[in-house]
């Protein structure tokens, strides 16, 4: 998107509001509604085995090149369930700011 | 020149539609619309009309049918009527908010309950703030030419914003009325095919109906609610371009035997030619009594009720529906609104009547008039029921 949303003037919609754009969901910024604090990944203790890859919800965790498994804060919402999910217990949810 | 015929008018309404050469018919039956669709699913199967018709299980299916389906670039026709309005009542905002010109004929017909199947206005002042463009129809005539006006309007790109034509339950819909049909080289030159800005399809996808944050819901309403208020012009250069094909030119607000009237009945729907039956009569009686009816509901004609008013001392408001608890009568709100800034300003009365079939006739008109003028003040929110028995 070319412009912030708050930028946005009526007169500059779509009729009908229609998105020509596909794919700008990945614009919207969902790592603002933490919460509950963030998690944190102990990557000496991680097997890769991609678990809380698999299981969430957000599709915010990624692989890294080394293999690992790690959140994406811009989308993570915090909801704990890679910490809950971890056979290795190797994330813990942090708070903000951690 | 078309074919004069005596025709209902619900089966005049379908053979619109069919020369409008509509594309899709989604739609589920309810009394006293059912005419309009079961007509329309006779011309589909006989192969009169090229369309798809699909007989789905409720009305929130028919008006979501005809989303999708204008959405995809189809020219799309529905009708219903009261409890059926009311439970494709989410779906009628979510067509406006798209801007998808659907047509939808509504035969008016009272809520429930009691349950009732006859005449008033109460199903369409239940969708009145969807942000349809929405008319009144007098006669058959009227809802006959309407169809065409309505893609006319809706489709133009400057509008893109789908159109409810009003005809009153039984009284119109039932009426076997004396119509002139136009021929379809007439339909052929004043519809041009529906072109959408956008539409779904796999070439070129585009998201419909996504959610918008509140930074960007404002926005959305401004840009609809402009829309709307922009449609103006096109509205009154489709009934004039209709006018010039076929003799018979529309406004916003007709009136009636104005000149120098003193009292002026407003009135909205198939009571305009009730109420100009009574202003004869009165005239008769040498007293100054006018009519002015208003056809255009949405966006409202403040303007043009202005004008019509100008110089009258009583404004005889007559609603067939109940705003309770509220200011009365929903028309009698809106031209009371228009009103408000003028000086001299007509006294407002407002009477409610004609609920759930219940006949209204000259007489009772001329009752109104005499009522209004007997009356000393009469606040915005005063309004009397008409008729009923205490």
């Amino acid at each position: 998107m070319a412009k912030p949303i708050t930028q946005i003037l009526w007169t500059e919609l779509e009729p009908g509001c229609v998105i020509v754009e596909p794919g700008n969901a990945r614009e919207y910024r969902t790592g603002d509604w933490r919460t509950m604090g963030h998690p944190k990944v102990d990557t000496e203790r991680c097997v890769k085995c991609a678990q809380c890859y698999i299981f969430c919800p957000d599709a915010a965790i990624e692989r890294t090149q080394e293999g690992y498994f790690l959140p994406n804060l811009y989308y993570c919402k915090g909801c704990g369930i890679c910490a809950h999910e971890c056979p290795v217990k190797c994330i813990e949810m942090v708070p903000e700011g951690e | 020149m078309g074919k004069r015929v005596g025709m209902e008018v619900s089966i005049a309404i379908a053979e619109a539609a069919c020369q409008a050469n509509v594309d899709v018919v989604a739609a589920y039956p309810i009394t006293p619309q059912t005419h309009i669709v079961e007509h329309l699913s006779e011309l589909v199967a006989d192969g009169h009309l090229d369309a798809e018709f699909v007989p789905v299980e409720s009305e929130h299916s028919a008006m979501s049918v005809c989303i999708g389906s204008s959405a995809a670039g189809a020219r799309t026709f529905t009708s219903t009527s009261s409890q059926g309005l009311a439970l494709m009542n989410e779906v009628v905002y979510i067509a406006s908010s798209l801007r998808l010109p659907i047509v939808m004929v509504v035969a008016n017909r009272s809520l429930s309950a009691p349950l009732s199947i006859w005449n008033d206005h109460s199903d369409a002042m239940s969708v009145r703030d969807t942000g349809w463009i929405q008319v009144f129809m007098e006669n058959g005539q009227e809802a006959y030419d309407h169809v065409f006006w309505a893609y006319r309007v809706g489709e133009d790109r400057r509008v893109l914003t789908p159109v409810m034509i009003h005809i009153d339950g039984f009284i119109l819909s039932h009426m076997v009325e004396s119509l002139e049909l136009v021929d379809d080289e007439i339909v052929k030159k004043y519809l041009p095919p529906f072109e959408p800005i956008h539409r779904l399809h796999p070439d070129k996808p585009v998201t419909m109906g996504a959610f918008a944050l509140p930074e960007l819901y404002t926005e959305a309403k401004k840009a609809q609610d402009e829309a709307l208020k922009a449609s103006w012009p096109v509205i009154l250069q489709g009934w004039k371009e209709w006018g010039d094909l076929t003799g018979r030119y529309y406004r916003p607000v007709e009136t009636y035997n104005l000149d120098g009237a003193e009292v002026a009945l407003v009135t909205m729907g198939s009571m305009g030619e009730t109420a100009c039956e009574a202003a004869d009569r009165m005239r008769a009686q040498g007293k100054r009594v006018g009519v002015v009816k208003i056809r255009l509901w949405r966006p409202f004609p403040f303007q043009e009720i202005r004008k019509a008013l100008q110089g009258v001392k009583v404004a005889v408001v007559f609603d067939r529906c109940i705003s309770f608890g509220g200011q009365g009568g929903p028309v009698a709100s809106e031209v009371r609104a228009a009103l408000y800034g003028e000086s001299p300003r007509p006294r407002v009365v407002n009477f409610i009547g004609g609920l759930a079939g219940r006949d209204v006739s000259p007489g009772d008109f001329q009752n109104m008039v005499q009522e209004a003028l007997s009356r000393e003040d009469d606040r915005q929110e005063n309004y009397k029921i008409y008729g009923v028995r205490e």
